[in-house]
């Protein structure tokens, strides 16, 4: 075989082509089959897009970084099951962009969060967490309570989301920001993790 | 019953796998034909420094073997193993059947246990420590968020080890509290009452239980008290377990008995939920669960005599 490393060294251009060849294997074969999967691709049966209440408790979840210490994401073992409930499947993050499936944590996941405390747990515990559970190292976020909750731009964003395939109507879109009128930033969080995983709650 | 949305999908995957897989056979295989040339050899053809020049040798031999030991090991797994596209290799391996057959062992271990105790009535459960020493992990876990370590609560959160129960205290009720949850609603009286009249209940509400309080102001509270709060809370105050409503005669109200926050109480309501936990925990732990509960404020010893199963 005529083929010797000076062949390929003496020529980037061929050098370029045959790396991107080689790096773009794994891709390949384990992305881009992704788009094209029933499980990935398909809600499942309850999942609701979020209301404009909840999705403005999300980006709060994103802005103030929970998914640093928090993970949304139960794994097939025994010892999560038990712990937080049903497993986490892919049909539950299709409306996520991102989702925050997170890699770390340092706090318990919050997959099956929703319905697990009571709506005044949930404030309580975000002015405080040590109110609660003494021992707890979370911060607390007592400015969410103060803060009014933004609505000038949640109908751009739910624009944005019903682009990449979140089935907003117009209906939704236009009535956004009234719903949002009067609540607190702390308000939309907890509409956020009281929703969170329940559309597979008690399934298994 | 395939998961991709074509065939095609299956066969890329499959495709794009064994041609890598052979390509790296293919390079190893050119780069490993070349002999080892003496120090006098065929050189890469650079110089550095004046003199400083580079054998053209092969990769190790050592080394090649090692790579095509990985090939084989992969060749290996894609036949046991799923990889290729929709074949699900010859073991039929999926994560959730690796997570069922995980449960299933789990269960043989702890089902016979937890039968058992399902089996055993609340009160002769309480009195069983090794079913005791489970309910208090039990509690420990899902249950001390909210009502502390020591099941003594806090404000807002009721003390599981006193008599006072909002439901009531007897074994069947707190299983039912536990499994299905409550939700507590006391309505804001303080647009209907106005500010000097929530002050007037407030007072009526603390000569009942025992507080020290302003004659004056409570026997204009008990008037308003008998139109306006009766409804739930009875005439004489006691509340009512069927709807959950305060027994106003004690000072142990869940978000407190002093003036302050009576007045918070009565102005603005409260909306107290407690969430259900049969879907998380299922019927075996919330049994034991309710056995533990009741047990902290009742002595499961004096009703249910020594005839636990002790090891």
């Amino acid at each position: 075989m005529n083929f010797s490393h000076e062949m390929i060294e003496k020529n980037s251009a061929l050098m370029i082509v045959l790396i991107i060849l080689v790096v773009a294997v794994g891709g390949l074969v384990e992305i881009v089959p992704l788009y094209f999967q029933k499980s990935t691709t398909t809600p499942v049966a309850g999942l609701k897009p979020y209301t404009p209440v909840q999705l403005l408790g999300r980006d709060i979840y994103v802005r103030e970084g929970c998914y640093n210490c928090h993970s949304q994401m139960i794994r097939p073992f025994r010892a999560e099951t038990e712990r937080y409930g049903h497993y986490s499947v892919a049909g539950e993050f299709v409306y996520d962009h991102p989702f925050q499936w997170g890699s770390k944590r340092t706090g318990p996941d919050l997959q099956r969060v929703g319905g697990k405390y009571s709506d005044d747990w949930h404030r309580t515990h975000l002015n405080n967490p040590r109110d609660l559970v003494p021992e707890s190292n979370m911060p607390g976020y007592p400015w969410l309570a103060k803060t009014a909750a933004r609505s000038d731009d949640i109908e751009t964003k739910m624009r944005a989301l019903r682009s990449v395939g979140v089935p907003y109507s117009d209906a939704d879109i236009s009535g956004a920001a009234k719903q949002l009128a009067g609540k607190t930033e702390q308000d939309a969080l907890v509409a956020y993790l009281q929703v969170l995983g329940t559309a597979l709650k008690g399934v298994k | 019953m395939s998961d991709f949305t074509g065939g095609f999908w299956s066969l890329y995957i499959s495709i794009i796998t064994i041609a890598s897989i052979i390509a790296c056979g293919v390079l190893l295989q050119a780069l490993s034909t070349r002999k080892v040339s003496g120090s006098d050899g065929e050189t890469t053809g650079h110089a550095w420094d004046e003199d400083l020049v580079e054998l053209n040798n092969p990769l190790p031999r050592w080394w090649i073997w090692l790579f095509y030991i990985t090939i084989v090991f992969s060749l290996v797994y894609l036949v046991l193993y799923p990889g290729l596209g929709t074949f699900g290799g010859t073991y039929q391996w999926t994560s959730k059947k690796q997570y069922e057959d995980e449960v299933a062992q789990a269960s043989k271990l702890t089902g016979p246990i937890f039968e058992k105790y399902a089996k055993t009535e609340l009160k002769q459960l309480a009195a069983d420590p090794a079913a005791m020493a489970l309910g208090q992990k039990l509690f420990l876990n899902n249950c001390a968020q909210c009502h502390s370590s020591d099941a003594r609560g806090g404000k807002g959160y009721p003390n599981l080890t006193d008599a006072e129960w909002l439901y009531g205290g007897d074994p069947e009720t707190i299983k039912t509290t536990i499994a299905k949850g409550r939700n507590g609603v006391m309505p804001p009286w303080g647009a209907v009452l106005g500010d000097d009249g929530v002050k007037d209940v407030a007072h009526y509400v603390m000569s009942l239980n025992g507080n020290t309080f302003d004659s004056l102001r409570a026997a204009r509270g008990k008037e308003k008290f008998m139109t306006t709060c009766v409804a739930c809370h009875g005439a004489d105050g006691k509340g009512n377990p069927a709807i959950g409503s305060a027994n106003l005669t004690k000072t142990t109200l869940l978000f407190g008995a002093d003036e302050p926050t009576l007045m918070e109480t009565i102005s603005k309501g409260r909306n107290v939920a407690m969430p259900a936990q049969l879907d998380l925990l299922g019927e075996a732990r919330v049994h034991i669960l309710a056995a533990y509960v009741w047990g902290l404020s009742n002595n499961p010893g004096a009703t249910a005599p020594a005839k636990n199963g002790a090891k």
